[in-house]
């Protein structure tokens, strides 16, 4: 089950924000997109969610094409694409958030499975299950996010910088616990980062995105020791 | 104390109606983001149906039941194959903003034109399946009859039918997911599309409904819901648009307001009061009394 | 060659189109006259929708109401304070101006469907306030005579062809007025307002102020269109204002390009044609009493449906994707 992005071409309006982007992730491996801000990544992962529109190239996920996918319908395969930090639904309860991905699922009881386990990798939301989403702090939001696509048993994990506006030490319980349920959960993980740092240190792979076209795509080992790499991004 | 007491008895009453309007103006706005205003046509459309059935069948309640089978299917049907396509072609641009009302407007007057063509601008009577004479109390009788009562007790039951459905159950958590934001809805694997017919097609049977209520107290004709889609949606905006509560208790509170004004002050007072509310309210609060925003920003 | 302002051009235009409209207007007869000046009206009030609509964004269903006032303001002028026409039509533009100034104020912070919401209560509810002072003549009304044609015009000059004079010098006269006011940097603000109201206000422009001031203009707009309808059917009631007037002019304003006020007298046209229209077709299809009355409200929601599906920003970017297609 590999991500096979394939000169990928993303407009938006009448920018190309995403220009012939070509990576692949494979199974089980986490690649961590960097780059500055403005770079395409977030466009990226709408295009890939489906709710972008692509306009040319290929994307596949487990050798099927994703591209022209309805969004829904990529999420019912096992796509799930925690966007930014607003990404729970504030009038609802953290009880309900965490329910939604499980709502199409006929297998009822391991939705109730998934949901303890989540509960017991982010214990915080066990603590506020009736509270709004809306009153969590920014670090159990992103939790949140998470976990609701968590409960839902994905296969590919599209993150888009969870450490957004997030607290240092915060970022760090994210980071590790991401790295963690990839190894656990044989998740493949994609993760846009503006922290390169952070994103580098728990990746497998990295991919940097300037003004939507790759400029370096490497193991996460070497781009870390790349001279060009560290000062564009890391600041050293 | 009889008209006090006759007051709050036709508040109830006409709160009622209202609810069911402003009810389905609210599943409309929180699922698609446009005020409805062909629910004025839908309403009556079905109310014909299910006066069509009545007559045939014999009863009241059956028709009841096709008049809200009808709009359910209309809603739905106008969702899918109208509003859609309309949203389609409008990719952007101010037209985004009028366009689509622009465009229940002009399927108002298609229903209504629709009902003319088929059964004439002549006033229909809608037989009540029971009294509509006014209860006798303390040896008077007062504005206020079984039919009044029926109502009431139907409104009631449909609004908590409804708060059930919405809070209970999986599919009322996919409608209130999508209509707060429709993009997490469809990242957790929700077909947002279908929800948003669904709920059109609660709004056609909750319009359905409160014709077949309304209708026998009045006279059935194409424009007969005009006015009460005017003041479904003055209830609506008085509780905020964005809760199926605040459209309830936005009704209530409208409810009572023209009644009283009405009993105590003048009989004229119908129209003026409405509007009165509604300026104040969009004056002092216009995210509407129940909402807990500040403003409306959409 | 001269070179022209671009004002000095326009009220060149409206010149020589007001020249033109009059000499036509001696060669019509005067079934057409009557007709012509229903479209100078129509004209008018929907150029006071694209106005408020099409230009500031603001949508109002409640322009019949608006037509009401100015209406019955200059019904009263006549009866009550026996003033000439000519002054009754300014102070229906005048009174509708001034209540729209005040409604423009209340309504400027609403926005897309409380506005429609607020101003379709409007509409249904203001025109039952007639039959609630004596003044206002309740559900008969209240008369409003122009007066016959003055002597000098001769014996020929018959009072429809007075009606075309009056209506289309009205209209042009105003029409001028408004265009100079949207050419002008109010006409930039508008726009600007419209397509995006926070950057319109974060570059500083006065935009509630904007609002008020086009809702001002459009209802004096609307007034003097209602004060020219009572003129033209010789009496002013509620019912000559039912709701399905605002839709009417809706429909005139997004047929002929809500954008632009070029198409106005076009609009004009198609409200006056479609009510003929749906008679010839009665008389060819036949059709019972209810068909009869029901079919221009037919045609005229149709009309709208078709045009916000397929040309929302009016015909011109039809001729304009059909030549980019050839």
């Amino acid at each position: 089950m590999t991500l096979v992005v394939e000169s990928l071409v993303i407009d938006h309006g009448a920018i190309r924000a995403i220009n012939s982007v070509s990576f692949k992730v494979p199974t089980g491996k986490l690649t961590a997109v960097i780059g500055a801000n403005g770079a395409g990544k977030t466009t990226l992962l709408r295009g890939l969610s489906g709710l972008k529109e692509i306009k040319s190239g290929n994307a596949t996920w487990n050798g099927e094409s994703i591209v022209g996918k309805r969004a829904e319908n990529l999420a019912r395969a096992g796509i799930m694409h925690v966007s930014d930090g607003k990404s729970v639904i504030a009038e609802l309860t953290v009880k309900e958030n965490l329910a939604l991905t499980g709502l199409w699922r006929k297998d009822k009881k391991d939705v109730a499975l998934a949901t303890e386990e989540v509960v017991s990798l982010f214990p915080i939301l066990g603590e506020r299950m009736s509270q709004s989403g809306g009153s969590l702090s920014g670090g159990e939001r992103q939790m949140l996010a998470i976990g609701r696509a968590l409960v839902a048993r994905p296969r590919l994990l599209l993150l888009d910088e969870p450490s957004l506006g997030l607290a240092p030490l915060i970022i760090d319980q994210i980071f590790t616990t991401i790295r963690k349920f990839v190894t656990t959960m044989n998740l493949t993980v994609v993760l846009v980062e503006q922290n390169a740092m952070g994103a580098l240190a728990i990746a497998d792979d990295g991919v940097v995105l300037n003004l939507g076209r790759v400029v370096a795509l490497d193991s996460a080992e070497n781009l870390l020791k790349d001279p060009a790499v560290r000062t564009a991004y890391l600041g050293y | 104390m009889i008209k006090f007491i006759t007051a709050i008895l036709t508040a109830l009453t006409t709160g009622a109606i209202y609810a069911l309007m402003s009810t389905a103006l609210v599943l409309v706005w929180r699922s698609t983001r446009i005020i409805n205003f062909a629910q004025a046509g839908q309403a009556v459309l079905s109310t014909y149906i299910g006066y069509e059935v009545t007559v045939r069948s014999g009863s009241f309640w059956v028709g009841v039941i096709a008049a809200m089978v009808f709009g359910a299917l209309l809603g739905a049907v106008i969702d899918r194959f109208f509003m859609r396509p309309i949203f389609k072609r409008i990719k952007g641009g101010p037209i985004l903003m009028i366009a689509p009302v622009v465009a229940t407007l002009g399927l108002l007057g298609i229903i209504q034109s629709i009902i003319g063509f088929r059964w004439g601008l002549t006033y229909q009577s809608l037989a009540a399946p029971v009294s509509t004479d006014g209860f006798t109390l303390f040896g008077r009788v007062i504005a206020f009859s079984p039919f009044n009562l029926l109502v009431v007790v139907f409104a009631t039951v449909s609004m908590l039918l409804l708060t059930i459905l919405f809070q209970k159950t999986n599919i009322g958590l996919a409608l209130r997911a999508s209509a707060h934001s429709p993009e997490i809805a469809k990242l957790s694997g929700i077909k947002v599309d279908f929800i948003r017919t669904l709920g059109w097609s609660l709004a056609g049977a909750a319009g359905g409904l409160a014709g077949m209520l309304y209708i026998p107290s009045s006279y059935l004709y194409p424009n007969a819901m005009d006015v009460l889609l005017v003041f479904g949606f003055v209830a609506a905006v008085i509780g905020g648009l964005d809760s199926l509560f605040g459209a309830v208790a936005g009704a209530m509170i409208l409810g009572f307001a023209i009644s009283f004004a009405t009993s105590y002050v003048s009989e004229k007072l119908v129209f003026p009061m409405a509007f009165v509310m509604l300026v104040v309210v969009l004056l002092i609060k216009p995210a509407g009394i129940f909402s807990g925003k500040k403003s409306r920003r959409d | 060659m001269m070179k022209l302002s671009s004002t000095k051009k326009r009220t060149l235009f409206f010149v020589a189109l007001g020249w033109a409209l009059l000499l036509i207007g001696d060669r019509i007869g005067e079934l057409l006259q009557y007709q012509g000046s229903f479209v100078a009206m129509y004209a008018l009030a929907i150029a006071s929708i694209i106005l408020l609509t099409g230009y500031s964004g603001q949508l109002s269903l409640g322009h019949s109401a608006l037509m009401a006032v100015g209406a019955y303001a200059g019904a009263l002028s006549i009866n009550n304070f026996n003033l000439h026409p000519a002054i009754a039509l300014v102070i229906a533009t005048f009174v509708a101006g001034v209540f729209g100034l005040l409604l423009g104020f209340g309504v400027a912070r609403l926005s897309g469907p409380y506005l429609a919401g607020t101003t379709l209560a409007l509409a249904v509810s203001l025109p039952t306030l007639a039959n609630q002072f004596p003044i206002l003549g309740g559900e008969q009304g209240v008369v409003f005579d122009v007066g016959a044609p003055p002597a000098r015009f001769g014996e020929d000059f018959s009072m429809y062809k007075w009606f075309f004079w009056i209506s289309t010098l009205a209209v042009l006269i105003m029409l001028w007025l408004i265009s100079n006011v949207v050419s002008s940097r109010y006409g930039r603000t508008f726009r600007a307002i419209r397509d995006n109201e926070t950057a319109a206000a974060l570059s500083g422009l006065n935009t509630g102020r904007m609002k008020v001031m086009a809702f001002a203009l459009s209802s004096g707009m609307a007034g003097l269109a209602g004060g020219l309808l009572v003129m033209l059917i010789s009496g002013v009631s509620p019912s000559a204002f039912p709701l399905s007037l605002s839709f009417s002019l809706l429909t005139g304003a997004v047929v002929t390009g809500i954008y632009s006020l070029r198409g106005v007298m076009l609009g004009g046209l198609v409200l006056v044609a479609i009510p003929e229209i749906a008679d010839s077709l009665v008389t060819r299809i036949g059709g019972s009493e209810g068909f009869t009355a029901t079919l221009p409200g037919f045609l005229v929601s149709a009309l709208l449906i078709l045009a916000v599906l397929f040309t929302p920003n009016g015909p011109g970017t039809l001729l304009h994707s059909f030549k980019k297609h050839n």
